[in-house]
C-alpha cells in the first residue's frame, strides 16, 4: 500500500471546529500526521504527494439509514451500485438498512449481506438488522446473535412497533446487549394513509395530510420508554420543531438519546411537491418551511445529531403513479453533500459543523474509529471542491435507481476523489491529479 | 372570445374571465338544450372518451349527452371492469388511449392529481371530472351558472358551503370559483370534516350552524358520504342531521329568497331534508344539473377549439 502525502489542503476537522490550511499524511490506510504548513513536509520516497489545490479535505461521510435492495429488490438498487454511488458521492461508510425482502432480520441473512457487501461494495458496509422479526413489531430478533454477526444497530425503519411492552422489552434487551436501537417516531394513527403534511398544501391539493404532532408523540413516547429502560436509542428523522424541546429535554436528563435528519427535509420544503412531483414523496413527508428552518437551527446547534441522506432507490414504474399511490423514498447519496453544502453556502452552517453531522456525530454514535482528522483514524476522506457549479442531470448517477428530487436543480459544490483506508475508490475525471 | 388553456383540470388556475367566458357561453347551450332539435355540431368528427375509474352515473351521463348533442363520437369506458383489474398502470392506460387519438377525454378518479398526472402523457384535451380530494371544475362551473341564473348576478353574494368540506372535491373547486368572483364564503361543518389550515383561503368557518346561515344568498350542501361515517368523523347519521342537516327551520335563517344547492346525489335525511329538496321555491337542485349539461358543453367546445389551433400550429 503506498503511503499518501497531501498538500495544500483545506482541512475540515470536525472534531475541533475548525478549518484551515495544511497537509495531511497516510500510510497503512490511517492517518498518521497532519500540519498546518501549507507546503506540507518534503514527502517520503515511497510517498505519493497529492497537491489539494487548497480544496477541502474532510472525514469521508457516514451514512446512517441507506437502503440497499439486496436481497429480493437488486434491480433497484445493488451492493455495486450503491458503493459506486456512496464512493462518487464521498461517503465512505454506508451503515444499510434492513428493510429489503425478506427483512435482514437473522444471522444467516446478515452473513448474505456482510458477503455480498465485501464482495462488491468499494466502501465500508456496515449493516443493520430488525428490532423485531419480519419487523412486524411482535418478537424481537436475535439482538445477540446479530451483534456477533456484526449488525451495529438495530431498527425497523419506518414500522413502528406499535406494541409498548413489545418495545419495552426489546429496548431492555437491547440495552443488556449493548445495542443501539434506531426507530422512527411517529404514531402510526395519526399517520395512517398521509401522502403529505397536513397544512395549506395538504387541503390545496387535496390529498391526506399527517399533523406533525404525530411525529412529537412518536418522540414522547419513545422517551419515555428510553427512561423506562434506559436504552441506546437514535430518532432517525427528527423533522418538526414541535418534536425539538422534547428532545432537547430528554437529552439534557441524560438519556442516551440522539437524533438524525434527512438531507431533503434540511433542504426541501412541502411547496416543493407543487403539482404532484412524486420524486418529492418521502417518508416522513416534507415539512413547512418554518420547519425547515428550525431543523437547521437544530443541526447548528447540535440538538440534531447526524444528517443521513435516507438513500431509497425505487424504479420509476413505483413513481409513475398518482400522488397517494406512489412509493415513497429519494435516492441521496450522490447528492448528499452538494445538497448539505446549500447550507453552508447560505451561511447557516460552517463545514466544521457540516461534517460533525455527516462524519463525527455518526462515528461517535456507533462507536467508530473513522469520521475524524486525527491522527490515528483511518484514511476514509473525501477531497471536495465546496463551489464548483453545476445542474444534476439523474441520468448521470450511479445508483441503479434515479428517484432524486433534484434533478435539473443548480447545485454547487463537487466532489474530486474519495478514499477509503488510503485507497482512492473514486476520482471525479476532470480533477487534477 | 378567449380561452387560453390546453386542458380543464381545475377551477385553482382559471381567471375570473375564463369563467366569464364559460358561463356566457354555456347560456346559449341552456336555450338549445330547451328545444326539441337539440344538436350543434361544433364537436363533429371529434372523438370524445369517458374514463371513470370511480363510481358515476350522473356525471357521466351529463357529459355523455353534453358530447353528444354537440355531435362528437362518444365512448364511455367503465375504467374499475377493464384493464385497472388487469394491473395495467393510469399512464399505460393513458398512453393506450391517447394511440387511438381521442380529441376530448373526461376523466374521473379516485386520486388528488391523477388527471393531472394523464394529461401530461397525452395529446387531446382532458377535462377533469372529479379527482380524489383535489378539484371538481366542471360541478362548480354548474354551480356558478345556477347561481347566476337565480340571483342575476356572480359576486357580492354570501355563499354557505355546509357539511363535508374536508373530503370534497366540489368544495375545493366551489371555494376558488367564488373566491375568484369576489363573493363572502362561509364554510359551515363539524371541526373533523373541515380541512386543515382552510382559514387561510379567505372563508369564514362556522361550527355551528345557525350562525353560519344567517343572511346568506345561497346554501350549498355537500353529500355526507358513508364511509366518513365509518370513519368516525361524526357520531351518527342522526345527531348530524340534527346539527348539520338542512331544513325549513335552519333556513329560515338564510335570507327570505336564498335558494338551496346540492350536487348530489342526496342523502334525504342525513345533510338535507327531503320536503326542503323537492321545494320548487327554494331548492334548485334539479335546474343545477341541468346547467350541468350546458356548462360540460361549453368547456368541451372551448377546449376543442383551442385543440384546433394548437394542431393546426403544430
Amino acid at each position: 500500500m503506498t503511503d499518501l502525502l497531501f498538500t495544500n489542503a483545506r482541512l475540515i476537522d470536525p472534531a475541533a471546529g475548525t478549518e484551515h490550511l495544511g497537509w495531511l499524511r497516510v500510510s497503512n490506510g490511517r492517518i498518521t500526521a497532519t500540519g498546518t504548513r501549507e507546503d506540507g513536509p518534503p514527502s517520503g520516497p515511497d510517498e505519493h504527494p497529492i497537491d489539494c489545490h487548497q480544496k477541502c479535505l474532510a472525514p469521508g461521510i457516514i451514512d446512517i439509514g441507506v437502503k440497499v435492495c439486496e436481497p429480493g429488490e437488486r434491480h433497484k438498487e445493488s451492493y455495486r451500485s450503491a458503493g459506486l454511488a456512496a464512493a462518487a458521492g464521498g461517503v465512505t461508510t454506508i451503515v444499510t438498512r434492513p428493510d429489503t425482502t425478506p427483512a435482514i432480520d437473522s444471522p444467516e441473512a446478515l452473513e448474505f449481506v456482510r458477503r455480498r457487501a465485501n464482495q462488491a461494495a468499494p466502501v465500508n458496509v456496515l449493516p443493520m438488522a430488525a428490532l423485531t422479526k419480519g419487523r412486524e413489531g411482535r418478537v424481537m430478533t436475535e439482538i445477540g446473535f446479530l451483534m456477533d454477526a456484526g449488525a451495529v444497530a438495530f431498527t425497523d425503519c419506518d414500522h413502528v412497533v406499535r406494541d409498548n411492552k413489545v418495545f419495552a422489552r426489546a429496548l431492555t434487551y437491547a440495552r443488556s446487549c449493548g445495542a443501539l436501537v434506531i426507530a422512527h417516531p411517529q404514531d402510526p394513527g395519526l399517520s395512517r394513509g398521509a401522502a403529505v403534511t397536513s397544512g395549506k398544501f395538504a387541503t390545496l391539493r387535496g390529498l391526506p395530510g399527517v399533523s406533525p404532532m404525530a411525529e412529537r408523540m412518536g418522540l414522547d413516547r419513545d422517551i419515555a420508554l428510553i427512561e423506562m429502560t434506559g436504552a441506546r436509542y437514535h430518532a432517525d428523522q427528527i423533522t418538526t420543531r414541535r418534536a425539538l424541546p422534547a428532545l432537547e429535554r430528554a437529552k439534557n436528563n441524560g438519556l442516551d438519546i440522539t437524533a438524525g435528519i434527512s438531507i431533503h427535509h434540511l433542504t426541501l420544503n412541502e411547496l416543493d411537491v407543487a403539482d404532484y412531483r412524486t420524486f418529492f414523496k418521502v417518508k416522513p413527508p416534507l415539512r413547512s418551511e418554518q420547519d425547515r428552518q428550525a431543523m437547521i437551527g437544530a443541526v447548528r446547534d447540535g440538538l440534531i445529531d447526524i444528517i443521513s441522506s435516507m438513500h431509497t432507490p425505487q424504479d420509476e414504474e413505483s413513481k409513475r403513479l398518482p400522488y397517494e399511490e406512489a412509493a415513497s423514498g429519494a435516492v441521496a447519496l450522490e447528492t448528499l453533500l452538494p445538497a448539505a453544502l446549500r447550507l453552508v453556502h447560505s451561511d447557516q452552517l460552517d463545514l466544521a459543523q457540516l461534517f460533525r453531522a455527516l462524519s463525527l456525530n455518526p462515528a461517535r454514535r456507533l462507536g467508530l474509529e473513522a469520521g475524524r482528522i486525527s491522527a490515528g483514524a483511518p484514511a476514509d476522506l473525501v477531497l471536495f471542491d465546496p463551489d464548483m457549479p453545476f445542474v444534476l442531470d439523474r441520468t448521470t448517477l450511479k445508483s441503479k435507481s434515479l428517484n432524486t428530487p433534484f434533478d435539473g436543480a443548480r447545485m454547487q459544490g463537487r466532489v474530486l476523489a474519495t478514499y477509503v483506508a488510503g485507497n482512492q475508490v473514486y476520482r471525479r475525471e476532470d480533477a487534477t491529479n | 372570445m378567449s380561452f387560453p388553456h390546453r386542458h380543464l383540470l381545475g377551477i385553482e388556475h382559471l381567471s375570473p374571465d375564463d369563467i366569464t367566458t364559460i358561463l356566457d357561453l354555456a347560456e346559449t347551450y341552456v336555450d338549445l338544450n330547451r328545444q326539441s332539435a337539440k344538436h350543434a355540431d361544433v364537436l363533429s368528427g371529434l372523438t370524445q372518451i369517458n374514463m371513470f375509474f370511480e363510481n358515476s352515473t350522473r356525471t357521466q351521463a351529463s357529459f355523455e349527452i353534453a358530447g353528444k348533442r354537440l355531435g362528437a363520437d362518444v365512448m364511455n369506458m367503465a375504467m374499475q371492469a377493464s384493464s385497472v383489474k388487469k394491473g395495467e398502470t393510469l399512464i399505460d392506460t393513458a398512453l393506450t388511449l391517447n394511440a387511438m387519438h381521442p380529441d376530448l377525454l373526461v376523466v374521473r378518479h379516485p386520486h388528488s392529481g391523477a388527471v393531472d398526472l394523464l394529461a401530461q402523457k397525452v395529446n387531446c384535451a382532458v377535462l377533469n371530472a372529479g379527482d380524489g380530494q383535489h378539484e371538481h371544475p366542471t360541478q362548480a362551473l354548474l354551480d356558478a351558472l345556477t347561481i347566476r341564473r337565480a340571483k342575476g348576478r356572480l359576486h357580492r353574494l354570501n355563499v354557505a358551503i355546509c357539511g363535508d368540506i374536508a373530503h370534497s372535491r366540489v368544495a375545493r373547486s366551489n371555494i376558488f370559483l367564488l373566491g375568484k368572483m369576489e363573493n363572502r364564503i362561509r364554510l359551515i361543518g363539524p371541526p373533523t370534516l373541515m380541512p386543515s389550515e382552510i382559514d387561510q383561503f379567505g372563508v369564514e368557518v362556522f361550527e355551528d350552524m345557525g350562525e353560519g346561515l344567517k343572511d346568506v344568498d345561497v346554501v350549498m350542501m355537500l353529500r355526507l358520504q358513508k364511509e366518513r361515517m365509518d370513519g368516525g368523523f361524526i357520531p351518527s347519521e342522526r345527531e348530524y342531521f340534527h346539527r348539520y342537516g338542512l331544513d325549513a327551520r335552519k333556513l329560515k335563517l338564510a335570507k327570505p329568497d336564498a335558494i338551496v344547492m346540492h350536487p348530489g346525489p342526496m342523502n334525504r335525511g342525513v345533510e338535507i331534508d327531503g320536503t326542503l329538496a323537492d321545494d320548487i321555491h327554494r331548492s334548485v337542485i334539479q335546474e343545477q344539473v341541468e346547467m350541468g349539461v350546458a356548462v360540460r358543453m361549453a368547456v368541451m367546445q372551448l377546449l376543442a377549439a383551442n385543440l384546433a389551433t394548437l394542431r393546426e400550429t403544430a
